[in-house]
C-alpha cells in the first residue's frame, strides 16, 4: 500500500512521540513503583466494623514499615468515620479505607490522592503529605441523594 | 428509454421506504436531544447554587435522564438512522425483508427507551447511567435498557444483510467505502455491547427481580467499561464518515486515500475495546500491570486518529489549492466557509485537538490520578461528544434531512446554521472551559451544589460553577436553533432535490488491497487483543470475588 512522503514523515513523528510518551509512563510505573491505587485485599462488607483495622478507624503511628501513619478510614452513605484526620507535614501516610454500602469515592481535593471504594475491597495509597493545610477529603463517586453531604478534611500541620 | 436516467437518479436518492426509516431514527433522536438538553440546561442551574428543582425534582434524577438520552439515546438513534441512509444510498436500497428487520429493532429499542424513561421519571431508576451497582433500581429500568440494545443489534443485523448482499453480488471488490465503514462501526458496537448485555441481564435484572441476593460489583463496574469506552467510538465513527466520505464531496475534493481511510477504522476496530480498565484507574481488585497494559493499548488509537488528521487536512489543503490559494495558508482561506455543511464539522473537528489532548491525560497511568471522577471529564466528554461528535451530526442532519425528506436548506436557514455552530463553540468553550479549570482544582463530577461544609476550597470552585451556566444556558439557546432548523428542514423547508454527498477517491490514490476487507484477519485479531487485555484479570476478579452486595436504594 502506498503511503505519501509527507504522512511517512508525519507518522514516524506521531508514533514515535507516542512511543517515548509511553516509556516515560512506563518507567514511572515500574521503575518508580508509581501505579493507581490496585489494593488486593478482600474484606465481608457487612462485617467490616468487627474486622482491624476497621475496627478502629482513625490515624495510627506505626514503626517498622516504609510510612508513619496509618489512616484507616471507613466509608458509608453517606459519611467518612473519621469525619477529621490530623497529620505532621512531611510524614509519610497510608490510607487504608474500605466501604460498608455501596461504591464510594475517596478524593483529597487538589491531590493527587484519589481512589475508588467498592464493597469487599479495601483500597490502599501510600503517599507523603508536603503541603501543609485544610484539604477536603470528598465522595466523587455517585452514592445516593446525600452524596455530596459526604466529607472529611485532612489536617496537615506544622 | 426512462430506465437509464431513472436508475442512476434512483441510485443516488436514498430509497423513500428506506428514508422513513431512518427518519424514524432521527426523529428520536432530536426529541432525545431537547429533553435531555432541557435536563443539562437544569443541572448547570443547580450547580451555580443559585437555583433549586421545584416540585421535588431529584438532581440525580434529571442527571439521569440526562446521560441516558444524550449519551444512548440520541447517539444511537441518530447513528443507526445516518448508517440506515448511508447504507441504502451507498449499497443499494433495502429489500423488504431487511427494511422490516430494521423496523422491528426500531420499535424493540423503541419500546425500550419508553420502559426505562418511566422509571426514571417515577424515580424508581436514579442510578446514572453507568448503573452503578450495589445501587438498584427498578428491574423494569434493567429490561428496557437491555431491548434498547438488543433492538439496536437487530437495527445493526438489517444493515449487515445488505452489506453482505453486496459482497455476494460483486465478489473480489471491495466494497463501497461508506458501507465498509459502517459495517466496521456495527462490528464494534456488537463485541462491545455484549458486555453490558451480559451485565444487565445475568447480573442486574435476576438481581432487581430478588432472584439472587448478591451481586458482584467490579465485574459489573468490568463488564460496563468493557462497552463504555467503544461507545465513545461508537459516537465517533460516524463523524468520521461524515468527515473521511462526505466532506471532500461538500468542499469539491476528492476522498485522499481509500487504503488509508479503511485501516484507520480497522484500526479503531481493534484499539477501541481491550481498554476499558483506563475508566478503572483508581479501583481495587485490578492488577497495576493489567491496567498499565491497557493503558498501552488505549494510547495506539493515537495512530489512526493521526492518520485521519492528515487525511482530512490533505484533503483541504488540495481543494484549497486548486481554487487558487497560494502560500503556505493561503489554500485554507479558500475553503467553502459559508457552507454550513462544512463549516459546522469543521469546528467540531477543531475542538478535537483539545479533546484529544486531554483524552491523553484521562487515560494516562498516572495522571489520572488528579482528575479521576472530577469534572474536568465532564469537560472532557463535553468537547468530545458534545462539540466533536455532535456537531458534525448537525452538520450530517442539513443536508440529510432534506434530502430525505424532499426538501432543501435555504439560504436562511444555512446561515442559521453556522451561527448556531459559533453559539455552540462559544457556549461550549465557557463550559467546558470552566469544568476543565475547576476539575484540576478537585470539584468532583455527577455531583449536586454542595458547599461541603462550608470547605475553603469548595467556595472557590463556585465562580466556575457560575461560569459553567452561563455557558450551559448559552449552549440552550444552541440547542433551540438547531430544533428550529431540523423543524424547517422535517416540515416547512421549500420541496427541492438535496444531494446526499459521496465523495471519489483522488485518481492519484492507487487500488484499495483486499485484505483490508477481509473481516477473518481482522475480527481475528480484534478478539485476541481482548482475550489478551482481559482473560487473566478477570479470571482473578471471578476467583477471589468478595462476597457480593445486596441492593441499596439510596435516592
Amino acid at each position: 500500500m502506498h503511503i505519501h512522503k509527507y504522512e511517512k514523515w508525519w507518522l514516524t513523528f506521531g508514533i514515535s512521540s507516542l512511543v517515548l510518551f509511553l516509556t516515560i509512563v512506563g518507567f514511572s510505573a515500574f521503575h518508580y513503583g508509581s501505579h493507581p491505587p490496585s489494593g488486593k485485599i478482600y474484606i465481608d462488607p457487612e462485617r467490616v466494623d468487627e474486622i482491624a483495622p476497621f475496627n478502629k478507624p482513625g490515624v495510627h503511628k506505626v514503626e517498622g514499615e516504609e510510612w508513619d501513619y496509618e489512616v484507616v478510614l471507613v466509608a458509608s452513605a453517606f459519611y467518612y468515620n473519621p469525619p477529621e484526620i490530623e497529620v505532621p507535614i512531611g510524614s509519610t501516610i497510608k490510607f487504608i479505607a474500605t466501604t460498608k454500602d455501596v461504591v464510594h469515592g475517596f478524593q483529597v481535593a487538589g491531590t493527587n490522592i484519589n481512589m475508588i471504594l467498592e464493597p469487599g475491597y479495601v483500597s490502599e495509597y501510600v503517599t507523603t503529605v508536603d503541603k501543609p493545610g485544610e484539604f477536603l477529603i470528598l465522595c466523587n463517586e455517585y452514592c445516593g441523594v446525600g452524596h455530596t453531604t459526604m466529607t472529611s478534611m485532612l489536617k496537615v500541620v506544622e | 428509454m426512462t430506465t437509464i436516467k431513472e436508475k442512476a437518479q434512483d441510485f443516488v436518492r436514498v430509497d423513500r421506504r428506506d428514508g422513513k426509516l431512518a427518519l424514524a431514527h432521527i426523529y428520536v433522536a432530536f426529541i432525545a436531544l431537547f429533553i435531555g438538553g432541557l435536563c443539562g440546561l437544569l443541572q448547570v442551574l443547580v450547580r451555580s447554587g443559585q437555583f433549586t428543582l421545584p416540585w421535588g425534582i431529584g438532581y440525580y434524577q434529571v442527571l439521569t435522564i440526562h446521560g441516558v438520552l444524550l449519551g444512548l439515546i440520541l447517539t444511537t438513534y441518530f447513528i443507526l438512522g445516518f448508517q440506515i441512509a448511508a447504507i441504502s444510498r451507498t449499497s443499494g436500497t433495502l429489500t423488504d425483508k431487511q427494511r422490516l428487520v430494521g423496523w422491528i429493532g426500531f420499535w424493540v429499542m423503541t419500546a425500550g427507551t419508553v420502559a426505562a424513561s418511566i422509571m426514571v421519571l417515577l424515580n424508581e431508576a436514579s442510578v446514572l447511567y453507568t448503573f452503578y451497582a450495589p445501587l438498584q433500581a427498578h428491574w423494569i429500568f434493567y429490561v428496557g435498557m437491555a431491548l434498547v440494545v438488543v433492538g439496536s443489534w437487530i437495527v445493526a443485523i438489517a444493515q449487515i444483510m445488505k452489506y453482505v448482499e453486496w459482497r455476494k453480488a460483486n465478489p473480489g471488490q471491495p466494497s463501497p467505502l461508506l458501507s465498509f465503514m459502517v459495517i466496521v462501526n456495527l462490528a464494534m458496537w456488537i463485541i462491545c455491547s455484549l458486555g453490558v448485555a451480559v451485565e444487565v441481564v445475568f447480573q442486574l435484572i435476576p438481581w432487581s427481580l430478588g432472584w439472587v441476593d448478591k451481586v458482584d460489583v467490579l465485574l459489573s463496574r468490568t463488564l460496563f467499561w468493557y462497552f463504555g469506552h467503544p461507545l465513545v467510538y461508537f459516537w465517533l465513527l460516524p463523524a468520521y464518515m461524515v468527515w473521511y466520505v462526505i466532506i471532500p464531496k461538500i468542499i469539491g475534493g476528492k476522498i485522499f486515500s481509500d487504503a488509508l481511510a479503511r485501516l484507520s477504522f480497522m484500526l479503531f476496530l481493534l484499539f477501541s475495546i481491550p481498554v476499558g480498565f483506563h475508566h478503572q484507574l483508581t479501583e481495587p481488585g485490578i492488577d497495576s500491570f493489567w491496567k498499565f497494559l491497557q493503558v498501552v493499548l488505549t494510547m495506539m488509537v493515537v495512530i489512526p486518529s493521526l492518520l485521519t488528521a492528515f487525511s482530512m487536512f490533505a484533503t483541504f489543503e488540495l481543494r484549497g489549492r486548486q481554487l487558487g490559494g497560494r502560500g503556505l495558508f493561503g489554500w485554507f482561506k479558500k475553503l467553502p466557509w459559508n457552507d454550513a455543511r462544512f463549516t459546522v464539522p469543521f469546528i467540531g473537528m477543531a475542538a478535537f485537538i483539545p479533546a484529544g489532548a486531554g483524552g491523553i491525560i484521562n487515560a494516562s497511568h498516572q495522571m489520572n490520578a488528579l482528575i479521576h471522577n472530577t469534572i474536568w471529564v465532564t469537560g472532557h466528554f463535553h468537547l468530545t461528544l458534545a462539540t466533536t461528535v455532535v456537531l458534525t451530526f448537525f452538520g450530517a442532519a442539513y443536508w440529510l434531512i432534506p434530502h430525505l425528506t424532499g426538501r432543501v436548506l435555504t439560504k436562511q436557514m444555512n446561515k442559521l446554521a453556522i451561527i448556531q455552530a459559533i453559539v455552540w463553540a462559544f457556549g461550549m468553550s465557557i463550559m467546558s472551559g470552566a469544568m476543565h479549570v475547576v476539575g484540576l482544582m478537585g470539584a468532583p463530577r455527577r455531583s449536586d451544589f454542595s458547599t461541603y461544609g462550608g470547605a475553603q476550597q469548595a467556595t472557590e470552585w463556585i465562580p466556575y460553577q457560575i461560569a459553567q451556566a452561563v455557558g450551559g444556558t448559552i449552549l440552550f439557546i444552541g440547542i433551540i436553533l438547531v430544533l428550529y432548523i431540523v423543524a424547517n428542514l422535517l416540515w416547512f423547508a421549500p420541496k427541492g432535490e438535496t444531494e446526499f454527498p459521496v465523495g471519489e477517491v483522488s485518481e492519484n490514490a492507487e487500488k484499495t488491497p483486499m485484505w483490508l476487507e477481509n473481516w477473518k484477519i481482522w475480527l481475528t485479531i480484534c478478539i485476541a487483543l481482548i482475550l489478551f487485555a482481559y482473560t487473566v484479570p478477570v479470571f482473578e476478579m471471578i476467583q477471589n470475588a468478595p462476597p457480593g452486595s445486596k441492593g441499596y436504594k439510596f435516592w
